[in-house]
C-alpha cells in the first residue's frame, strides 16, 4: 500500500493550468525525485500535497485518508512536512526558535533539537543567530531541520540546491541518509538531475504539468532523461 | 516644584497610556491590523466594570477578574467573526471593519448609558497619596496604574519571547503563509492574539475608569493617546511604547500646567514634532512584535 | 485630453489584432446622457422647489463632494483618512474670513477658500505621509484635532464659540439660498468631473498600478509618493469646497462642529456603502446615506449604529458596495476610467455585441 497517492490531479492558477491529470504514488520508505525544468509543475505538485494550493480536479490520499481539501495546518499532524520554495525561514526568530516552531505539532519520533543539530552541524553552529542573518545554505539546512522537527512520515523537499554552491549542496544532501534511515519517506523536487539521481530510489520527470518519464535511476539512460527534461 | 510635580504626574499618566497602547501594539505587531476600535473597546470595558460593580457592590479591582476574561472572549470572537474575514479580503477591509466597529460600540454605549460622565468608585483610594514634599505627592492609584502598566508590558514581552504561542505569533507576523506549514492555524493564533490584546484593553479600561471620568465618546481620545504612545515610542517596541506613553503624559501635564486648556494640544504637538523630526520614534526596533 | 488618446494608441499597438481597445461603452454613453440631463435640469430647482428642499439638496451635494474626495484618497490612492474634517473646517473658516473679515465677494471667497485648503494640505502631507495604513488614518485625525484646537485659541476666529457668516445678509433669504444652491451645484459637478478626469489620466492609470502593487509600480517609474501627494492636496481642496458649501448653507462656523470627526464617519460610510474605487459608488452612497439620514433622523443614536452595522457587513460581504452589486462588479460603468479590451468582431458588423473581456480600472 502506498503512503501517498496523487491521482489525476489538475491544478489551475486562474486561467493558467499548471498540472494536467498528474498521478504520483510513493511507498513508505521510498525516496522519489521529481525532476523537470522550470515551470514543469514540480513546486505546484508539492504545494498540492502540503495543502497550499487546492486542485481543481483529482485527489490526494495520504495513509489511506483523502486529504484533497484538508487545510495545510491539519496535514502536519498527519505526518506531512514541506520545506518550501525559497526556504521561508522566519527572519526575526533565531535558528533554534525556527526549529521549535517546527515542533509545534508534537508528533512522536526520532527528531529533536539534539538530533537535528547532530545531523546538521551547520545548523548547530548558528543556533542563536537570527533567521534574517543566515546564508542560503544555512537557511536551507534550517528549513529541513524545521520540517523534521514535526517528525514527518513524508518529507517534501522543494529545490534544495537552488542558488547554492555545489559544495553546500553536497553538505546538505549528506544528511539525507540519516533522514531516510529512520524510515521517513522523502519526495525531492529538483532541477539538478545529477543530484537527484544520486539520492533517489525512483525518478519521475515532469514536462509542462505531465509525467513524461518514470523509472529507477539505474534503468534510465542519460539521453532519455535529457529528452524528457527538455521535451525534445 | 510645580514643574517637577507635573513631570511626575505625567510619568504616572504615561503608565496608563502605555497600558492602553500595549494591545494596539500587539495587534499591529502580529496581524498588521490597526484596531481603530481600540479606544471604544477600552471604554466598553470600563462600562462592563461599572455594570458589574453596580450589580454586585464589589470593588473594581475584584471586577477586573471578570472584565479581563470577558474582554478576552470578546477579542477572540471579534477576530473569528470580523477581523479574520476582513484580513482575507485584504486592502482596506480590516481598517474599515475596525472603524465601523468603533462607531457601533460607541453608539451602543451611548444608547445604553447616555453621555453622562461615569466613574468607577474606589473609595478612599482615589484620594490616597504619598507625600514627598509640600508640593509633590504621588497618588496611590496613579502609582498602582503605572506599576500595572509596566507589569503588563513586561509580561507581554516575556510571553512573546519565551512562550511557544508567543513564538508562533512572531512567526505569523514574519510570514503568515509559511506558518500553516508548521501545523499552526493562523486564524487561531490571530484570535488568541486579539484575545490577549483585549484582555490588556480590559485592564486599561478599568484603570481608566478608576482614575477619572468617562463617557462613551472618550474612546476617540483613548485611541489617539494609545496611537501617539506607540508612534512616539517607535513601532514594534513595547518598551518604546512605555517610553512613548510617558513622553505623552509629561507633555500633557506640563502643558496643562502652563494653561489648563493647553494640555491635549501640547501633547499632540509633541507627537507631531517627533513625527516630523524623529519619525522612527524614540526606541525603534525591527523585530519582536 | 492628448495623454489619454495617445495611451489608447499605445495600447492598440500592443494588443492582438483580434481585439480593440475602447474607453467608452453603451452604458457610459447612457451615463453621460443622464448626467448631462441632470446637470441641465438641476439649475431650475430654485424656481420649482421650496427653500427647505434647496437647503437639503445643498447638504446632499456637500455629501457627494466629500465622499467623492474620500474615495479619491482611499479608493484610488489607498489612503484611509479620518482627518478630512480638517479641510472642511479650513474651507469654512477661510470663506468666513475672506467674505466677512476682508469683505471680498462671497463667490470669489469660495475658490480662495478652496485654494487655502490645498495650500495648507501640501505641507501637512509631508507630516502625514510619514505614517502609513491605519497609523496614517489616526495621524490625519490628530492633525485635524490640532488644527481645531489652534483655531479655538484664535480670538479673531471667534475662539470656541465660532462666527456667523454674514456676507449674504443683505440678500433676501430666497435669493440667498438660490445662490448657494447654484454655487453648490457647480461645486459638485466640478468635484466629480475633476475626479473623473484625474482617474482617466495617466495619473489614474498609475494609481491602479500602485494599488495593485506599489513596489512594482514604483520600479516602473510611477512616482508613487508624488502621485499620492497630488491626490491628497486635491482631496483637501474638495473638502475645503464642501466646508464652504456647508457654511454658506448653515451661515455659522463653530470649531467643534465644523471640525467634527463625524464628517469623516459620514464620508467613510457613504463610500463603503456606495462602493469604494468607482466614480459612481460615492454618488450612489451619498444619495442612499442622505435618504437614510432623513428616514432614520428620529432614531438618534440608533441611526449611526445601524449605519455602522451596515458598513461592517458591506465591508465583509460586498467589498464593492451597492454600486458593485448593481454594475455586476464593474461590468457596467457610467463613468469609465479604465481601458476595455474587446474581441474585434470577425465580420466587422456585430459592433458592440461582445461584452468587455477585461474591465480594468475597477
Amino acid at each position: 500500500m502506498s503512503l501517498l497517492s496523487v491521482r489525476d490531479l489538475d491544478v489551475h492558477y486562474g486561467d493558467f493550468q499548471a498540472i494536467y491529470g498528474l498521478t504520483v504514488t510513493i511507498d513508505e520508505g521510498e525516496t522519489l525525485a521529481i525532476i523537470g525544468a522550470n515551470g514543469a509543475g514540480k513546486s505546484t505538485l508539492l504545494k498540492s500535497i502540503a495543502g497550499q494550493v487546492t486542485p481543481t480536479a483529482g485527489s490526494v490520499t495520504f495513509a489511506d485518508v483523502d486529504i484533497t481539501r484538508t487545510p495545510p495546518h491539519k496535514r502536519v499532524p498527519l505526518g506531512i512536512a514541506l520545506t518550501p520554495e525559497g526556504r521561508r525561514i522566519f527572519p526575526s526568530l533565531t535558528v533554534e526558535e525556527n526549529l521549535l516552531v517546527g515542533a509545534h505539532v508534537k508528533r512522536k519520533g526520532p527528531w529533536s533539537l539534539a538530533s537535528v543539530y547532530e545531523a546538521f552541524p551547520l545548523v548547530a553552529d548558528r543556533r542563536d543567530r537570527l533567521g534574517a542573518n543566515l546564508s542560503g545554505g544555512e537557511q536551507q539546512a534550517t528549513a529541513i531541520g524545521r520540517a523534521l522537527m514535526s517528525n514527518p512520515r513524508l518529507l517534501l523537499l522543494d529545490e534544495v540546491s537552488l542558488g547554492l554552491a555545489p559544495v553546500v549542496v553536497e553538505q546538505i544532501y549528506a544528511a539525507l541518509p540519516a533522514i531516510t534511515s529512520t524510515g521517513t519517506t522523502v519526495l525531492v523536487v529538483e532541477q539538478d538531475v545529477n543530484q537527484s539521481m544520486k539520492v533517489a530510489s525512483r525518478v519521475q520527470c515532469l514536462l509542462e504539468g505531465r509525467t513524461v518519464l518514470e523509472g529507477r535511476p539505474s534503468d534510465l539512460h542519460r539521453d532519455q532523461i535529457a529528452s524528457a527534461y527538455f521535451g525534445i | 516644584m510645580q514643574w517637577i510635580n507635573a513631570i511626575i504626574q505625567g510619568i504616572l499618566l504615561g503608565g496608563l497610556y502605555a497600558l492602553l497602547a500595549a494591545g494596539l501594539s500587539l495587534m499591529f505587531g502580529v496581524m498588521r491590523i490597526v484596531n481603530l476600535a481600540h479606544g471604544a473597546l477600552a471604554i466598553l470595558a470600563a462600562y462592563l466594570g461599572l455594570v458589574i460593580v453596580q450589580a454586585t457592590g464589589i470593588s473594581p479591582f475584584l471586577a477586573l477578574l471578570a472584565v479581563v476574561p470577558i474582554m478576552a472572549a470578546v477579542g477572540y470572537l471579534l477576530q473569528w467573526g470580523v477581523f479574520n474575514r476582513a484580513l482575507s479580503m485584504g486592502g482596506l477591509s480590516p481598517l474599515l471593519a475596525a472603524f465601523g466597529l468603533a462607531v457601533v460600540v460607541t453608539q451602543l454605549l451611548q444608547l445604553r448609558f447616555s453621555a453622562d460622565l461615569q466613574s468607577l468608585q474606589v473609595g478612599s483610594l482615589s484620594v490616597a497619596s504619598i507625600t514627598i514634599t509640600d508640593q509633590i505627592s504621588i497618588g496611590v492609584l496613579p502609582l498602582i496604574t503605572f506599576v500595572v502598566g509596566v507589569v503588563v508590558i513586561l509580561g507581554l514581552q516575556i510571553f512573546l519571547s519565551r512562550a511557544p504561542l508567543g513564538r508562533a505569533m512572531r512567526a505569523a507576523s514574519d510570514d503568515p503563509q509559511t506558518v500553516p506549514l508548521m501545523g499552526i492555524d493562523n486564524r487561531r493564533v490571530y484570535a488568541l492574539a486579539t484575545a490577549i490584546a483585549l484582555a490588556t484593553v480590559g485592564i486599561a479600561g478599568m484603570f481608566l475608569g478608576m482614575r477619572g471620568n468617562f463617557n462613551p465618546t472618550y474612546g476617540d481620545a483613548m485611541l489617539i493617546f494609545a496611537f501617539e504612545a506607540v508612534i512616539i515610542g517607535g513601532l514594534g517596541s513595547l518598551w518604546g511604547t512605555l517610553a512613548g506613553g510617558m513622553v505623552l503624559g509629561i507633555a500633557q501635564t506640563v502643558g496643562a500646567q502652563v494653561n489648563p486648556s493647553y494640555g491635549i494640544l501640547i501633547g499632540n504637538l509633541v507627537f507631531l514634532a517627533i513625527l516630523a523630526f524623529r519619525p522612527t520614534g524614540l526606541m525603534p526596533k525591527a523585530v519582536t512584535t | 485630453m492628448s495623454a489619454t488618446s495617445s495611451s489608447t494608441r499605445d495600447l492598440h499597438a500592443v494588443v492582438s489584432p483580434h481585439a480593440r481597445v475602447r474607453r467608452a461603452t453603451r452604458a457610459s454613453w447612457i451615463g453621460l446622457g443622464v448626467a448631462v440631463a441632470l446637470i441641465l435640469v438641476a439649475p431650475i430647482a430654485p424656481y420649482v422647489v421650496d427653500r427647505g428642499t434647496q437647503g437639503s439638496l445643498v447638504t446632499l451635494f456637500s455629501l457627494i463632494v466629500m465622499a467623492t474626495m474620500w474615495n479619491l484618497l482611499a479608493g484610488y490612492g489607498g489612503m484611509l483618512s479620518i482627518g478630512q474634517q480638517a479641510y472642511i473646517g479650513i474651507g469654512a473658516y477661510a470663506l468666513v474670513y475672506f467674505a466677512d473679515t476682508l469683505g471680498l465677494d462671497p463667490f470669489m471667497a469660495v475658490p480662495l477658500a478652496v485654494v487655502v485648503a490645498g495650500v495648507l494640505a501640501y505641507p501637512i502631507s509631508f507630516l502625514a505621509f510619514r505614517l502609513s495604513g491605519g497609523y496614517f488614518a489616526i495621524g490625519t485625525w490628530v492633525i485635524a484635532i490640532v488644527i481645531m484646537l489652534i483655531v479655538q485659541q484664535v480670538p479673531a476666529f471667534g475662539g470656541g464659540i465660532g462666527q456667523t457668516f454674514s456676507a449674504f445678509s443683505e440678500l433676501t433669504p430666497g435669493r440667498r439660498i438660490a445662490y448657494v444652491y447654484w454655487l453648490s451645484l457647480a461645486g459638485v459637478v466640478l468635484a466629480v468631473l475633476v475626479t473623473y478626469l484625474i482617474m482617466r489620466s495617466r495619473l489614474g492609470l498609475g494609481f491602479t498600478a500602485i494599488r495593485d502593487d506599489a513596489v512594482a509600480a514604483g520600479s516602473l517609474g510611477v512616482r508613487v509618493t508624488r502621485s499620492k501627494r497630488f491626490v491628497f492636496v486635491v482631496a483637501a481642496m474638495g473638502c475645503g469646497l464642501a466646508g464652504a458649501m456647508i457654511t454658506a448653507n448653515t451661515l455659522r462656523v463653530q470649531p467643534d462642529s465644523i471640525f467634527s470627526v463625524n464628517y469623516s464617519v459620514f464620508m467613510i460610510f457613504i463610500v463603503v456603502i456606495g462602493g469604494l474605487g468607482s466614480i459612481e459608488g460615492p454618488i450612489l452612497g451619498a444619495v442612499v446615506f442622505f435618504a437614510l439620514q432623513q428616514w432614520l433622523a428620529d432614531l438618534g443614536s440608533w441611526y449611526l449604529l445601524i449605519l455602522g452595522v451596515i458598513a461592517i457587513l458591506i465591508t465583509l460581504l460586498l467589498p464593492r458596495g451597492l454600486w458593485g452589486l448593481i454594475s455586476g462588479d464593474g461590468r457596467i460603468r457610467l463613468f469609465p476610467v479604465g481601458y476595455l479590451l474587446q474581441p474585434r468582431p470577425a465580420g466587422g458588423t456585430g459592433a458592440g455585441a461582445a461584452s468587455p473581456a477585461a474591465p480594468s480600472g475597477t
